[in-house]
């Protein structure tokens, strides 16, 4: 993997691009990894990646799925991860950070190794077996595994985590046998600025590849997550890329973006899919904001950002999930369908609220690459937040009636 | 054994053909777009289900089915009449028609041979079933004769309530049990058989079968209907299954097929294979890193081996998904398989 800068690169939000060999196109950044269980996304199969997005082929593929199987053994027959998955052609990344199933808590790291739940409870995870699985998997880029803690541990704890996390990653560095420019080094430090800039100047010293910002969206307010954010990049190398794992909404993004991260491993589409939640906010300043009041919001069950599917108020409404969306789903299908899916408890309807999801953040991101390159990225963080907050005098009254005139008898 | 095409308003079809079934309106785990490239050409619905939820009315009101699932080839909805024996703690039969209680809310819905149509008219699938009064297979005596006359009755009922003879087929289904001798020595199917031939109906199907009887008794009844029913009209084996049974009654002269179990079995780790079936989920998958069936060319096959798969299922909706995908491909490629093999005059083999 080589990383290269494109635009801004001072201290704040860049351009980049990441090339994983000839055999995978470049791809810019920022950019979001798709989110993965066991290996494939929870929802959409490979044959349907193609379609959600162009940019719908970097995965971020957790070597602690793989604790249950198959064995590393039948993973080195296999040939490696892209194999087992069916995702040549895709690039993968490998992050020992589970936002879905098992946050880090602080419970059960030791020096022998961190912690994670698995269905097979809980499991202690050191670097050599860490390692194992990601030598079999041969991801195109790997994080060293951490003591990621949340961020109310003693500082003393926090003080140890870092020590800790830079043995590991040594350790790993040894390890390893993936390739060459395939390693990145894990920073924690918790809330602490200092710990945070011992971390991140001690993982620098390594031969590594690039750096994950580990121990984020673990307690930290977003305040005190901008310093941190900060103090970590201005002591990394410019020129080598940064992985972030844990933040959720998109003004969270635009934040860490403003930092000087490149990679985002985000569960946002995720979550909203299962809350069965379809995205639906504006994606550049032209579009005009659509705000209504909290009573016709609950009405319509949406706020500015997102429709929950679930609402009656979507049973005949027959238009797409976000009208002028170029997603699978919008186009094939309506909001009425998705609805009634969602109602019988039908499997599909994941898919179907994950493509678009998934489709719409991946949108998201380009706008950020474009207002970066374009040099308005500031002006876009301040509108994408701005346009998100409720406002009294914003709002303007909303027809609530969705119904098509012949359905309108039906409810 | 016959190949044939049968032309629906939405699609033209080749027989023998199995109908993969999407009994709320979406075959489970799979999007439009996969069916039509897993090659399915008629998908099922259920005309009970759907008149719950979404109802029937919403349905009429976003143009049919079809439109509300985007699905542009064929459909074809069930009467109802199989929840009779799947739902018969919630049903009350009699001559006027079924009550059943609603599992979803606990309401009363009575499902009378008009309603049934009526429903089906508005969802609007190329092929609408007649109500009949079902029973299980292992029932015997009265009321299997009495269920017999009774979807004789109802069938003229339903064909008095159907609105759109011109772009929905009724097909009539033959019910008698499992081959009950009658007074005159005349067999219960028989009579249905003339019955429903009486009417001159677009296509007939065979009911009441594929609910756990003998093998040697259902194999028996299929060839005794398709005996009686005419050569120029598809033969539709209800609730049919199991890929050897497929075949056989192909071997009959039967040309439709529907059943849950392709996609029921996969979301349980369980892929159809040549050789009968594969449980994913045993032991031995762990290490095997074959494909689920080196002879097929479906994607999950192309792509994934066993050892893989076997980690998802039960585990990950994934797993359901890729499996389902795979028994879907398995059952298309057999009717695929039968009708080439009896164009090409090597069916036997």
């Amino acid at each position: 993997m080589r990383f290269a800068l494109k635009a801004g690169g001072g201290d704040g939000a860049r351009c980049g691009v990441m090339n994983f060999g000839a055999a995978l196109a470049p791809v810019d950044t920022p950019c979001l990894l798709l989110s993965t269980r066991r290996g494939l996304p929870s929802f959409v199969s490979t044959d349907l990646l193609p379609e959600l997005h162009p940019d719908a082929r970097v995965l971020h593929v957790n070597p602690v799925h793989f604790l249950e199987g198959p064995p590393v053994s039948t993973i080195h027959e296999i040939g490696g991860g892209h194999k087992l998955l069916n995702l040549q052609g895709n690039a993968l990344v490998s992050l020992a950070r589970d936002s879905i199933v098992s946050e880090p808590d602080g419970e059960g790291n030791t020096k022998l190794g961190a912690a994670f739940n698995t269905s097979s409870g809980r499991r202690v995870i050191g670097p050599a077996k860490y390692m194992e699985l990601v030598n079999a998997l041969k991801p195109n880029v790997w994080a060293s595994i951490a003591d990621e803690l949340p961020t109310w541990v003693s500082q003393r704890r926090n003080k140890l985590s870092v020590d800790r996390t830079l043995q590991w990653l040594d350790k790993c560095l040894g390890l390893q046998s993936v390739g060459e420019n395939t390693s990145f080094g894990t920073i924690v430090g918790g809330a602490s600025i200092e710990e945070r800039k011992r971390s991140a100047s001690e993982t620098a010293k390594r031969n590594v590849s690039g750096f994950f910002i580990g121990g984020f969206g673990l307690g930290e307010s977003p305040e005190d997550r901008l310093t941190l954010l900060q103090s970590v990049t201005d002591c990394l190398p410019k020129d080598l890329p940064r992985i972030i794992s844990g933040l959720g909404m998109p003004e969270e993004i635009l934040q860490a973006v403003s930092t000087g991260v490149d990679i985002f491993d985000s569960t946002y589409p995720h979550t909203l899919t299962k809350g069965g939640y379809a995205m639906t906010f504006p994606l550049s300043m032209d579009e005009k904001p659509w705000k209504f009041s909290l009573e016709d919001g609950a009405e319509l069950g949406a706020d500015f950002t997102k429709i929950n599917l679930r609402s009656i108020a979507y049973r005949c409404d027959v238009t797409p999930l976000k009208p002028g969306c170029t997603c699978y789903t919008c186009q094939k299908h309506t909001r009425a369908y998705i609805n009634h899916l969602l109602n019988t408890h039908e499997m599909v309807a994941q898919t179907l609220l994950d493509m678009h999801n998934i489709h719409h953040y991946l949108s998201f991101f380009q706008a950020i690459r474009d207002a970066i390159c374009g040099s308005y990225f500031e002006e876009f963080q301040h509108w994408f937040i701005g346009q998100r907050r409720y406002c009294e005098s914003e709002c303007f009254d909303v027809n609530v009636s969705l119904l098509t005139p012949e359905a309108a008898n039906i409810l | 054994a016959r190949a044939a095409k049968l032309t629906l308003p939405h699609y033209e079809c080749l027989t023998p053909m199995f109908m993969p079934v999407g009994t709320q309106g979406s075959i489970k785990g799979l999007t439009s777009g996969q069916l039509e490239e897993l090659g399915c050409q008629i998908v099922l619905g259920n005309t009970y289900h759907l008149a719950l939820r979404p109802g029937a009315e919403l349905l009429d009101a976003v143009g049919g089915l079809h439109e509300f699932m985007n699905w542009q080839r064929g459909l074809l909805t069930d009467s109802g009449g199989f929840q009779m024996v799947s739902l018969l703690h919630l049903a009350d039969i009699t001559e006027e028609g079924v009550t059943f209680q609603s599992p979803v809310d606990g309401k009363q819905m009575l499902l009378t041979p008009e309603e049934s149509i009526r429903i089906q008219n508005k969802i609007g699938a190329d092929v609408i079933m007649a109500l009949d009064d079902v029973v299980k297979t292992t029932i015997t005596g009265p009321r299997v004769e009495e269920a017999m006359y009774r979807t004789l009755r109802w069938i003229d009922r339903c064909i008095s309530a159907h609105s759109r003879p011109r772009d929905q087929n009724l097909f009539g289904i033959v019910q008698g049990g499992l081959d009950p001798h009658l007074r005159q020595g005349k067999k219960a199917k028989d009579i249905c058989v003339k019955g429903m031939v009486e009417r001159n109906l677009p296509g007939y199907a065979i009911g009441g079968l594929a609910g756990g009887e003998e093998k040697d008794s259902f194999w028996r009844v299929v060839a005794q209907c398709t005996a009686g029913l005419p050569d120029d009209k598809p033969r539709y084996v209800m609730g049919v299954g199991f890929p050897l049974d497929i075949v056989v009654c192909s071997a009959l002269g039967a040309d439709m097929y529907d059943c849950v179990y392709p996609t029921r079995t996969a979301r349980f780790g369980t892929a159809l294979v040549p050789e009968g079936v594969l449980k994913l989920k045993h032991a031995s998958m762990a290490t095997d890193t074959r494909p689920i069936d080196a002879s097929c060319s479906c994607m999950v096959c192309k792509n994934y081996t066993r050892a893989y798969i076997h980690t998802l299922v039960t585990k990950e909706a994934m797993g359901s998904q890729l499996v389902s995908y795979h028994n879907v491909f398995y059952m298309m490629r057999l009717s695929n398989d039968l009708h080439t093999s009896i164009l090409e005059g090597r069916f036997p083999e």
